[in-house]
């Protein structure tokens, strides 16, 4: 178990640092910083004092050394289309996506996992086949357009939902909410019904496959046969067991509910992360490139790292299997 | 034996070769399966008309919207041909500069069908080579590789992709940038899509390296390149079939994604995405077929390239026999 837990770390430290390399590179590849900063006009005194500020003129590695010292301080450096801390800027942006990624995770869940449980128990009804033809249909369905068909019939056709921007916030500290006013949550519905069509056609495929699975298992014909009715059987024992790799697999969906968010912020107009990064790409804004990259990056590693153990925890199979050696 | 008796001979077995193969395949279970599912036969008419349309459309489409001396801005908004103050020869309708909609979704299609299909057969042929040396080699080669593609696989493609994206717009001066766009696409899209053919690739390949041809034909001192190629790889295509459909139909859609957020194709050749942002920029104002029928026809297409994918899978698959 220990081992397990240092090699998962030590793994995720690699794909940290080499996440950091990336975005260092583009740092100091992708342009001339100093030319960035100080433009066309400046004298060659005045770019080699900006030179030997900025480190520029140490060797490689210690110039990576402090890009990650700062990075670990949140410091990216300043925006060069807003001219503001990229930490700042991001900060802001941050409370936007993370609301909307977890409305968009709840709904996913709420509506995917019973409709996972109809189609996995009643296989052939006809419920189960026009929901798992609907689901493909689902998946094809390109998520900026669902959004933009919404935005046409609730907001131009209806005029029932706001069609872009978060509407009224109230702030806290520096976070800043949806959930408190009601513009707040006419604005959150469709960009999160949006983001969460693909996560829950995926959770309930998922949901049905599992129980599928299990429902074919010794102890569940043991639990019948010990006269259980079909609610315990089903409840009791069966969805239990499609628990571990259910709540895996949306935990692990979250870190692509955060990169799909840069769609659904766009149709939207919806100031988070996302938007900011695409913007940031059209300008070629590095230093939000490089902090928006990192921070997702983290967030990723965080995930994948807590799952790994949750379910290294949860799973008294996998431990048995690492030990035997071999995998 | 004369050149030319060595030559009929080949000729000849190779004709019975294909022949066989042809009949085996209308004999053979997948077939058998095509036949019994219309809603398989329709999905695979309306791929084969897309690719038929997108590749013909220079000269079936009804209106040449790459020719800019035939527009007339007169012809702009139009409604589709059925609405009050349509115009019949614009059957769906006019774009904001008085092209035709349908025409403009055929070349469209066109655009989107050859970056989906490149950046598939890129992915793919990424996706092999690794998987396959990844497999057959073995030890640390296999540890590294698959090390990255478990990294890579954590990341969804799209970040991916709007990263490279990213970095080339910014190394690569503005002008040069519009011209190498479509490369850019294919690369960046290929580039996001190679870890599933490695994965399956490097399975199959790791149960067929045990089997006695493999073994023969290393006894006998082949090139371990000639095995891979020769005799590994025909045996772990059925998988790579699957998954390249799906591929296809996962491209298509990123790369509409991508010129959706205006970070895809040049304006200059419009793809399904391109043309569904210039329609949303006119959503507000009533003109919904310049956005609809755009994004009905991707639909449709992503829908057919699905089912084809997800009944190959079943078909291919000798478990579910």
């Amino acid at each position: 178990m220990f081992a397990f837990i240092i090699r998962r770390l030590l793994q995720s430290l690699i794909v940290m640092m080499a996440v950091a390399f990336i975005s260092f590179s583009l740092f100091n590849f992708v342009g001339d910083p100093v030319n960035n900063m100080l433009g066309q006009e400046a004298t060659e005194e005045q770019r080699e004092a900006l030179r030997q500020d900025l480190g520029l003129n140490d060797p490689f590695p210690v110039q990576f050394a402090a890009f990650l010292g700062n990075a670990v301080q949140g410091d990216f450096g300043v925006s060069y289309r807003l001219s503001r801390p990229v930490s700042d800027v991001l900060a802001t942006r941050l409370p936007a996506t993370l609301e909307l990624v977890f409305v968009a995770a709840v709904l996913a869940l709420v509506i995917g996992l019973p409709l996972g449980v109809y189609t996995g128990l009643h296989r052939h009804g006809f419920g189960s086949k026009v929901l798992l033809t609907l689901s493909l249909i689902g998946i094809s369905l390109p998520t900026f357009l669902i959004g933009i068909v919404l935005i046409l019939i609730f907001a131009v056709w209806l005029g029932w939902l706001p069609s872009f921007g978060r509407g009224d916030t109230v702030q806290i500290g520096w976070w800043t909410t949806n959930f408190l006013t009601v513009s707040g949550w006419k604005s959150i519905i469709m960009p999160a019904v949006t983001l969460c069509l693909f996560q829950l056609t995926l959770i309930m495929r998922l949901v049905r496959a599992e129980m599928m699975e299990v429902l074919r298992t010794d102890y569940i014909k043991f639990a019948r046969a010990r006269g259980l009715s079909n609610r315990a059987v089903h409840f009791g024992h069966a969805l239990k067991n499609t628990m571990v790799p259910v709540i895996t697999i949306t935990g692990l969906q979250i870190g692509s509910l955060i990169a799909f968010a840069i769609i659904t912020e766009t149709v939207f107009q919806w100031p988070g992360m996302g938007l900011l990064f695409l913007q940031a790409i059209q300008f070629a804004d590095i230093p939000v490139m490089a902090a928006y990259l990192c921070l997702v990056a983290f967030i990723f590693v965080v995930i994948n790292l807590m799952v790994d153990l949750l379910y290294y925890a949860v799973d008294p199979r996998l431990r048995v299997e690492r030990s035997g050696g071999g995998h | 034996m004369t050149d030319s008796t060595n030559d009929i001979i080949v000729t000849r077995s190779l004709w019975f070769r294909f022949s066989d193969g042809t009949r085996r395949f209308f004999d053979g279970d997948v077939f058998y399966s095509f036949k019994r599912s219309p809603v398989i036969m329709v999905a695979f008419f309306v791929t084969v008309t897309y690719f038929l349309l997108a590749f013909l459309a220079p000269w079936v489409a009804p209106h040449n919207t790459y020719d800019v001396i035939t527009l007339n801005l007169m012809d702009a908004f139009k409604p589709p041909a059925w609405e009050a103050g349509g115009d019949p020869s614009y059957p769906l309708g006019t774009d904001d500069q008085g092209r035709d909609v349908l025409s403009t979704i055929m070349f469209g299609a066109r655009v989107s069908l050859t970056v989906g299909f490149l950046s598939v057969l890129l992915a793919m042929v990424m996706g092999i080579v690794l998987g396959m040396v990844a497999g057959y080699v073995g030890g640390k080669t296999d540890a590294i590789i698959m090390r990255i593609a478990d990294v890579q696989l954590s990341f969804p493609a799209i970040l991916i992709v709007l990263l490279i994206d990213g970095f080339t717009r910014s190394v690569l001066p503005r002008g040069a940038h519009e011209d190498l766009a479509l490369v850019v696409l294919v690369l960046s899209i290929g580039f996001a899509n190679w870890v599933q053919f490695a994965r399956t690739v490097r399975g199959s390949c790791l149960v067929e390296k045990n089997k006695e041809y493999v073994q023969a034909a290393r006894v006998i001192g082949l090139h371990p390149a000639l095995i891979m190629l020769r005799h590994v790889l025909p045996n772990v295509m059925s998988p790579v079939l699957v998954i390249a459909t799906i591929s296809l139909a996962i491209a298509i859609l990123t790369e509409a994604t991508l010129s959706f957020l205006g970070v895809g194709v040049p304006p200059t050749q419009p793809s399904l995405g391109t043309l569904i942002r210039i329609g949303n920029d006119f959503l507000f104002s009533g003109e919904w077929w310049m956005t609809i029928f755009p994004g009905a026809a991707l639909v449709i297409l992503v829908l057919a390239v699905n089912l084809l994918g997800d009944w190959l899978r079943d078909a291919l698959n000798p478990k579910l026999r």
